[in-house]
């Protein structure tokens, strides 16, 4: 069986702007990843602290939140791949475990995009790009999606109607996630009818940037078992890169290092695309949830909208996906995501979500992209 | 001259493949191609990975290519914001290589679709900067 597992997992308030330091947002996550656990801060380890540089001023953040967290002297660092680096975080934090160095692990991430307005995150996503190739054109995140997105309607015949019908899923389930942003049920004609931020992308169709933090707990098989009455074990991990820019890319119609990360974790998990229960996918943009259940199985190519035009994307449907919102309600603070998605899937396969709640659920999968399809990675839980 | 002056915003200067600018002030958009094993790069290498051999070629990328995809950018980064709407476009070229860059003014949307010609052309930006563009044809 796997022999490393969940035993704790925790996410701040997402919210526009949180009105407090990086070291006291991450408190709040790492509080509630501890919850019900008889361990303290003495029995981690080591901590892996997850964000993108460069939103707020602080530089090396890890020691600054072990410190606060009083994990010292035990070993704290860095890791970075933007949108995904607290799932990259996890990877690293399964590796320690699985090479015998240590027991249990803790993954902080965390982002304050609040400090800088919209246009500087937005130049600063950009450089996320090839910054002596692509990033003088102008390029951002929306915009790389946004050419993702008109090549899929061009060879698919997917419309504006399909990408609005994923934020109308998602809004439904925001309002029930207490973490969440944005609380608000939205119409399909005000999703058609907002901004139009980079065709065919709408300001509805993309998530919001937001201050937020997540904390995730792994230990070794034996030590989860005896510390916690409900580990969720990793079954699956896979992680693959695609080019930095935009003009390396083979197709515009899928992300490949989603696919093939989904090919690995599958593999490593023994599961198929069809045995996963509930999911939680990168929707940054809408396009981009329909990209993912292509990406992962879901569907085939360019029949992904079927999934969301029959609703079995939503909690009683086939493949339940994003039933927490997604980054879409959330808010997408971009080091806090990945570990914010595991909280989801892990109170999901427990049976302790307060949104909706998947009947049954016993496999779950992540789903977490950095940047515009640069990194993927893919995880598998069960319980 | 490195890239100082290259697009909208610049973000560094230096490269070994800063020749690629000397060329584009002459009217050519340049790739590289790798003289032992014939990999072509564009955005250009002054190294290539295959064979670790630093014996590249510039050749021009002059054939005509085709637009995979675009989008209008309505809503310009910092820096940026005064240049929007601008529409980004990925094509691909014959010569195996695909170039992201803004489509010409005088391509206006009603007439874009996918697949369509192009040719990448410098272009001679406000201030002394300058960076290549797509064309119709
Ligand atoms: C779309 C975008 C440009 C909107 O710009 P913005 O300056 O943040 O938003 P505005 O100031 O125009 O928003 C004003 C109001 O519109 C509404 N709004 C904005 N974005 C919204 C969203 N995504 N969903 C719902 N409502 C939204 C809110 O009511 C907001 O008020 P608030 O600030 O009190 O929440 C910006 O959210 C953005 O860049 N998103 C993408 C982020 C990104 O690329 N992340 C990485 C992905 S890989």
């Amino acid at each position: 069986m796997e022999d490393v597992a969940v035993i704790g997992a925790g996410q701040s308030v997402f919210s526009r702007s949180c009105g407090e330091s990086i070291r006291e947002l991450c408190f709040e996550a790492y509080k509630e990843a501890l919850e019900g656990l008889d361990i303290t801060g003495n029995d981690i380890d080591a901590s892996v602290v997850c964000s993108a540089p460069e939103y707020d001023k602080q530089r090396s953040p890890s020691g600054l939140i072990s410190e606060y967290l009083e994990l010292t002297p035990k070993p704290t660092f860095y890791v970075e791949t933007v949108c995904s680096s607290s799932s990259t975080g996890l990877r690293v934090a399964w590796s320690l475990i699985k090479a015998g160095l240590h027991k249990t692990v803790a993954v902080i991430g965390f982002q304050k995009m609040s400090e800088l307005s919209s246009r500087d995150a937005a130049e600063r996503m950009g450089r996320g790009g090839d910054i002596i190739w692509e990033s003088p054109f102008g390029i951002t995140m929306p915009a790389g999606y946004a050419m993702y997105a008109r090549a899929h309607m061009a060879r698919y015949g997917t419309t504006e109607e399909h990408l609005a019908k994923v934020r109308v899923k998602n809004s439904h389930y925001g309002v029930d996630n207490p973490k969440a942003n944005y609380r608000k049920e939205l119409s399909l004609e005000a999703i058609l009818n907002s901004e139009m931020i980079t065709s065919p992308l709408k300001k509805f169709d993309c998530c919001a940037n937001a201050d937020g933090s997540s904390c995730v707990i792994l230990a070794r098989g034996d030590v989860a078992k005896s510390i916690s009455k409900t580990p969720i074990w990793v079954a699956g991990l896979g992680a693959a890169t695609d080019t930095m820019t935009m003009a390396g890319r083979e197709s515009l119609t899928g992300l490949r290092c989603a696919q093939e990360a989904a090919r690995q974790a599958y593999k490593m998990a023994g599961v198929k695309p069809q045995d996963i229960d509930v999911a939680e996918v990168h929707d940054c943009f809408t396009v981009s949830e329909l990209l993912a259940y292509e990406d992962l199985g879901f569907a085939k190519p360019g029949e992904g909208v079927g999934l969301i035009e029959n609703k079995e994307t939503y909690a009683d449907g086939k493949i339940p996906v994003n039933v927490d919102g997604g980054l879409l309600s959330k808010g997408h603070p971009i080091g806090a995501t990945g570990g914010s998605q595991i909280r989801t899937i892990v109170r999901q396969l427990r049976g302790e979500a307060t949104e909706a709640q998947v009947k049954d659920a016993e496999i779950g999968l992540v789903h977490n992209i950095g940047g515009v399809g640069q990194y993927g990675n893919v995880t598998i839980l069960r319980r | 001259m490195g890239f100082e002056n290259f697009g909208t915003v610049s973000f560094t200067a230096e490269a070994k493949v800063a020749d690629f600018i000397t060329q584009l002030e002459a009217g050519k958009v340049m790739a590289t191609r790798c003289r032992k094993c014939g990999g072509s790069y564009f955005p250009p290498k002054a190294d290539c990975p295959k064979c670790l051999s630093s014996d590249v070629e510039w050749f021009e990328v002059k054939s005509q290519g085709k637009l995979a995809s675009y989008t209008v950018v309505n809503y310009g980064p910092s820096g940026f914001e005064n240049d929007a709407p601008y529409i980004l476009a990925l094509a691909k070229f014959d010569e195996g290589i695909q170039i992201l860059a803004r489509l010409s003014r005088d391509i206006e949307e009603k007439d874009i679709t996918i697949g369509m010609n192009l040719t990448v052309s410098p272009v001679k930006l406000p201030e002394g900067r300058i960076a290549y563009e797509f064309i119709k044809g």
